[in-house]
C-alpha cells in the first residue's frame, strides 16, 4: 500500500471509530441516564416506575422509621411543594443522613409510588439539592475525594 | 516571611517562565528564514534536522551567525528553565514549612490545617486543597522543565528552544491562574486561634502520595505534548523526536499508572463501601488521561522504531495533553463534585476553563496548520505488529470517547436545564465489551511481526494461549454455571491474555532479553491479573448485611464472625466507637477485626474506618454502622475473592513501565542511533 493511501485509510479509520463511538454513547446515554426528580416533579409528572433514578430533597422531621431487621429505613423526601416521596432503603446510611437535611437517593420507583433505594448520597448532597433549596442553605464548599 | 518569600519567588517565576517563552519565539524567529525555509520542504525525509544527532552537524552546515545567536539563546534558555524550577520549588517548600509550623497567619493554612493534626497530614495537607494543589502543578512542571532542559541533549536545538518554549507557555497559564485567583501564599487577618482542620476523608497516608502521583502523570503528558509543539513547529516529526519524548510519556504514563491503582485502593478500604471503581467524575479524570497516554505510548514506539504513524502520534499527544487539561479542568474548578461550586467561585472556574480553551484550541490550531508538513512514515500490512497496535490505538480512543462522553454529559444536560446523573450502568455497558477486545488485542500484539507477518504463523503461535481459553470456558460453565457473561469473559479471557503476554519470552533466552521486552510482558500480565481480580469481584463477592447485638455470630462466604464487644476509643484528633469481632475461616484459628466508626472534631465529621483482612485467596471487608436504637448495631461485611488481584495487576503494570524506561533509557544512552530499528 503507498504511504498516501495508508494515512487516508488511517484517518478514515480513526474518524469511523470516533463517530461511532460517539453515537453509541448517545444512544446508550438516553437510556442509562438517571434522570433527578424532587417530590414536586413526581406530583406532577407521576413516578418513572421501573427506571433508574435519583431523588432529591429534604428528610421530613420525624418521617424516619427503621424496621424490625435493624437495617432497612423509611422516610420521606420532601421539597418546596407541598408533595413527599416514600423511599425505602437498606443498608447503611451515609454519616451526614438525618431528618431535616439534604439526601440524593438513587433507586428505582415501584408501582405502588414508594422508592426503593440501593444508593442514599449525603456527602455531596448539596450538588444536586434542587435549586431553590439549595439557595436557603447559602454557601457551600465541598471537597472532592480525591 | 517565609510566605511573602514564597510569592516573590513564585513571582519570579512566573516572570522567567515569560522571559523563556520571549526567548524561545524570538531565537526561532531569528533562526527560522535560515533554517526553516524552503531548504526543508525540499529534503526528504521531514525537517532539516531529522538526520543529524548532533547539533554540531549543523552549525558546519548553516551560515553562521543566527546558528551562534541561537546556540548562545538556548543556552540562555535552558539556564532560565533551570533557575525557575529551583524557585517553584523553594516557593513549594515553603508552603510546605508553612503548614508543618501551621502558621495561622496564613489563610490556606488556616483554612485546611490544625495544629493537633499529626505532622505528616500537616506536611500532606499543604497539597490537600485548592491551591496547594496548583503551587504542587506548577512545582513538578517547572521541575520537568529544569530536566528537559539538563538533560535532554538529544534533539536538534530548533527543536529544544521550541519545546522550553511551549513548556513556559503552558506554566504561564498556570502561574497566571495562582497568582490572580489562587495565591496560596495570602494572610489572614486577625490570625485566628485554630484552624479549621483538614476534611478527615483526606487524613490518610495515601493523601500524601495519590495526589502528587497523577499530577507527575498530568505534568509528564503536558511534557510529552510540549516535544510535540517543538517538532511540529520546527517541522520535525520524526524518530528522533519519538525518542526524545519516549522516555516522558512512558514516565508519565507509569504515574497514572499508579496514581489510579493507589487512588482506587484508597477509595476501597476508606470510604468503606466495598467498591472499587466507581465511575466518580474525579476518576474518570484521571482515567482518560491515562487512556490517551496508553494510546500514545503504543503509537510512539511504532514512531521510534518503524517510523510509522507520524501524524497519528502527534495527534495523540496533542489529545493526551487536552485529556489532562480536562482532569485538571475537572478536578480543580470543582464544576464536577459540585455544579454549585462553579457558581460559587466563578472567576476560578471560567479562569480554568480559558485556559483549557486556548491551550487545546491552540494546540488543534498549531496540529491543523502544520499536519501538511509531516511526511508519511514508512508503511505496513494490516497484518503487523503495527497493524495491531492501530487497532489497539483505535479501541482505546473509543473508550476514551465513551468515558468522556459519559463525563462530561451531565454537564452538558445541565446547561440545558436538565438534571442527569450517569453512573456504572452507562460505563459498564459501552466500555466492558471494548475493554474485553481491548485485552485480546493485546494478547496477539506482541505475537506478531512488525511490518508483515502471515496469519497461519500467528494463529499457530496463540493457539496454546487459546486452547487454554477455551478449557477455563469449560470449566467456569460447569463449576460456576449463572455467573454474569461480562465476568465470565473476564476471567476465562484472564487466564488466555496471561498465558499470551507471557508468551513473547517462549524460547527466548531470558538474560539477554531486552529489559524493555521484559516491561512489556509484565505489564500486558499486570493487566490480565487485574482483569482476573475484577471479574472474580464482580462475580464472587458475598455480602452480609445485619443488625447485630454483643455476642451474636454472623457469616459472610466462608468465614464467621462473633461480635464481642463495642467500646469506645480515641485519636490525636478523632474519638470513634470500635467493634471488636472475633473472626474464624472454617476451623482455622481464630482472630480479630476492629472496625471502626470515627467523630474527628475539626471539622465535625464522621467516617467509617473499615476492618480488612487479606488472605492470598482474597478479603474480608467488615465495615461498622449506626446504633439501630434497640442496643444492635449495623454490620456489613463482604468476602471478596481474589479482589487484591485488582491492584497488585495495576502494580505490575506501573512495574512493567518502569522496567522499559529503564532499558530505553539505558539504550538510549549506549547508542542512538543504531536503536532505530531495534
Amino acid at each position: 500500500m503507498k504511504a498516501k493511501n495508508q494515512r487516508l485509510t488511517l484517518l478514515v479509520l480513526a474518524i469511523a471509530a470516533i463517530l461511532g463511538a460517539v453515537l453509541l454513547a448517545m444512544s446508550a446515554l438516553k437510556d442509562q441516564a438517571a434522570y433527578f426528580y424532587a417530590p414536586g416533579d413526581i406530583a406532577r409528572e407521576g413516578p418513572p416506575v421501573g427506571r433508574a433514578v435519583r431523588i432529591g430533597g429534604m428528610v421530613q422531621a420525624g418521617s424516619l422509621r427503621r424496621a424490625a431487621d435493624g437495617v432497612t429505613i423509611d422516610f420521606l423526601v420532601k421539597d418546596e411543594t407541598p408533595h413527599t416521596i416514600p423511599v425505602r432503603f437498606t443498608g447503611i446510611v451515609p454519616d451526614l443522613f438525618k431528618e431535616n437535611s439534604g439526601v440524593v437517593a438513587e433507586g428505582r420507583f415501584q408501582p405502588g409510588g414508594l422508592f426503593v433505594a440501593d444508593n442514599i448520597l449525603a456527602k455531596h448532597d448539596e450538588n444536586y439539592m434542587p435549586p431553590k433549596l439549595d439557595s436557603k442553605k447559602g454557601e457551600h464548599k465541598s471537597e472532592s475525594l480525591k | 516571611m517565609i510566605a511573602e518569600a514564597g510569592l516573590a519567588a513564585l513571582w519570579l517565576a512566573a516572570a522567567l517562565s515569560l522571559l523563556q517563552l520571549g526567548m524561545g519565539v524570538a531565537a526561532l524567529i531569528n533562526s527560522s528564514p535560515a533554517f526553516a525555509g524552503e531548504g526543508d520542504q525540499a529534503k526528504p525525509g521531514g525537517g532539516a534536522f531529522s538526520d543529524s544527532e548532533e547539533p554540531l552537524h549543523h552549525a558546519t552546515r548553516g551560515p553562521p551567525p543566527p546558528e551562534i545567536r541561537g546556540r548562545n539563546f538556548a543556552s540562555a534558555i535552558r539556564t532560565i528553565a533551570i533557575v525557575q524550577g529551583l524557585l517553584v520549588g523553594l516557593s513549594f517548600l515553603a508552603l510546605i514549612q508553612l503548614f508543618l509550623r501551621t502558621d495561622l497567619s496564613v489563610k490556606l493554612v488556616a483554612a485546611n490545617s490544625h495544629s493537633l493534626k499529626p505532622w505528616l497530614y500537616k506536611f500532606a495537607g499543604a497539597w490537600g486543597n485548592h491551591e496547594g494543589s496548583m503551587l504542587l502543578w506548577v512545582t513538578v512542571l517547572a521541575l520537568a522543565g529544569a530536566a528537559v532542559a539538563l538533560f535532554e541533549r538529544r534533539l536538534p536545538e530548533r527543536t529544544s528552544i521550541a519545546t522550553l518554549a511551549a513548556q513556559a507557555a503552558i506554566g504561564l497559564g498556570f502561574y497566571a491562574f495562582l497568582l490572580f485567583s489562587s495565591n496560596p501564599f495570602e494572610r489572614l487577618f486577625p490570625v485566628p486561634v485554630e484552624g479549621n482542620g483538614l476534611n478527615p476523608l483526606l487524613q490518610d497516608p495515601g493523601l500524601a502520595f495519590h495526589p502528587p502521583t497523577l499530577y507527575f502523570g498530568y505534568v509528564g503528558i503536558s511534557i510529552a505534548f510540549s516535544f510535540a509543539v517543538g517538532a511540529l513547529v520546527t517541522r520535525d516529526v520524526g524518530p528522533a523526536f519519538a525518542r526524545a519524548m519516549r522516555p516522558w510519556v512512558l514516565g508519565a504514563w507509569i504515574f497514572l499508572t499508579l496514581g489510579i491503582t493507589a487512588g482506587s485502593y484508597w477509595a476501597y478500604y476508606e470510604l468503606g463501601w466495598g467498591g472499587w471503581w466507581f465511575w466518580d467524575p474525579v476518576e474518570n479524570a484521571s482515567l482518560m488521561p491515562w487512556l490517551a497516554a496508553t494510546a500514545l505510548l503504543h503509537s510512539v514506539t511504532v514512531l521510534a522504531t518503524r517510523d510509522g504513524l507520524r501524524a497519528w502520534t502527534v495527534m495523540l499527544a496533542v489529545v493526551a495533553f487536552s485529556m489532562s487539561m480536562v482532569g485538571t479542568f475537572l478536578v480543580r474548578s470543582g464544576i464536577l463534585t459540585s455544579v454549585h461550586s462553579f457558581a460559587v467561585d466563578p472567576k476560578r472556574g471560567s479562569f480554568i476553563l480559558i485556559l483549557l480553551a486556548l491551550y487545546i484550541g491552540g494546540a488543534l490550531t498549531l496540529f491543523g496548520l502544520r499536519v501538511g508538513t509531516v511526511k508519511e512514515g514508512s508503511t505496513f500490512e494490516p497484518v503487523s505488529r503495527e497493524g495491531a497496535l492501530v487497532v489497539n490505538n483505535l479501541l482505546l480512543c473509543v473508550v476514551l470517547a465513551l468515558v468522556f462522553m459519559g463525563t462530561l454529559y451531565p454537564l452538558a444536560t445541565e446547561a440545558l436545564g436538565v438534571k442527569v446523573s450517569i453512573g456504572a450502568p452507562y460505563f459498564n455497558l459501552v466500555t466492558g465489551p471494548f475493554a474485553l477486545l481491548l485485552v485480546i488485542v493485546m494478547a496477539l500484539g506482541p505475537l506478531m511481526r512488525w511490518r508483515r507477518d502471515r496469519l497461519r504463523e500467528v494463529a499457530r503461535r496463540i493457539a496454546l494461549p487459546i486452547l487454554l481459553t477455551a478449557m477455563a470456558l469449560l470449566l467456569a460453565l460447569l463449576l460456576a454455571p449463572g455467573m454474569g457473561i461480562l465476568p465470565l469473559l473476564g476471567l476465562v479471557l484472564a487466564l488466555g491474555v496471561g498465558a499470551a503476554s507471557v508468551a513473547p519470552l517462549w524460547k527466548r533466552k531470558l538474560l539477554r532479553t531486552p529489559l524493555f521486552t521484559w516491561g512489556m510482558v509484565l505489564s500486558h500480565l499486570g493487566i490480565a491479573v487485574a482483569l482476573a481480580g475484577m471479574a472474580s469481584e464482580s462475580a464472587f463477592t458475598k455480602e452480609t448485611l445485619v443488625a447485630a447485638r454483643v455476642g451474636d455470630r454472623v457469616s459472610v462466604g466462608p468465614w464467621s464472625l462473633r461480635f464481642d464487644s463495642i467500646e469506645p476509643v480515641a485519636g490525636p484528633n478523632w474519638t470513634a466507637v470500635e467493634a471488636r469481632l472475633t473472626v474464624r475461616r472454617g476451623t482455622g484459628a481464630p482472630f480479630v477485626l476492629r472496625p471502626q466508626a470515627r467523630m474527628f472534631s475539626t471539622p465535625p465529621t464522621e467516617t467509617s474506618e473499615a476492618a480488612i483482612a487479606t488472605r492470598l485467596d482474597g478479603q474480608l471487608y467488615t465495615v461498622i454502622g449506626k446504633p439501630d436504637g434497640a442496643g444492635r448495631w449495623q454490620l456489613r461485611l463482604w468476602w471478596k475473592p481474589f479482589v487484591t488481584l485488582i491492584w497488585l495487576g495495576g502494580g505490575l503494570v506501573a512495574l512493567g513501565g518502569l522496567l522499559a524506561l529503564v532499558g530505553r533509557v539505558r539504550r538510549g544512552r549506549r547508542s542512538v542511533p543504531q536503536e532505530a530499528y531495534a
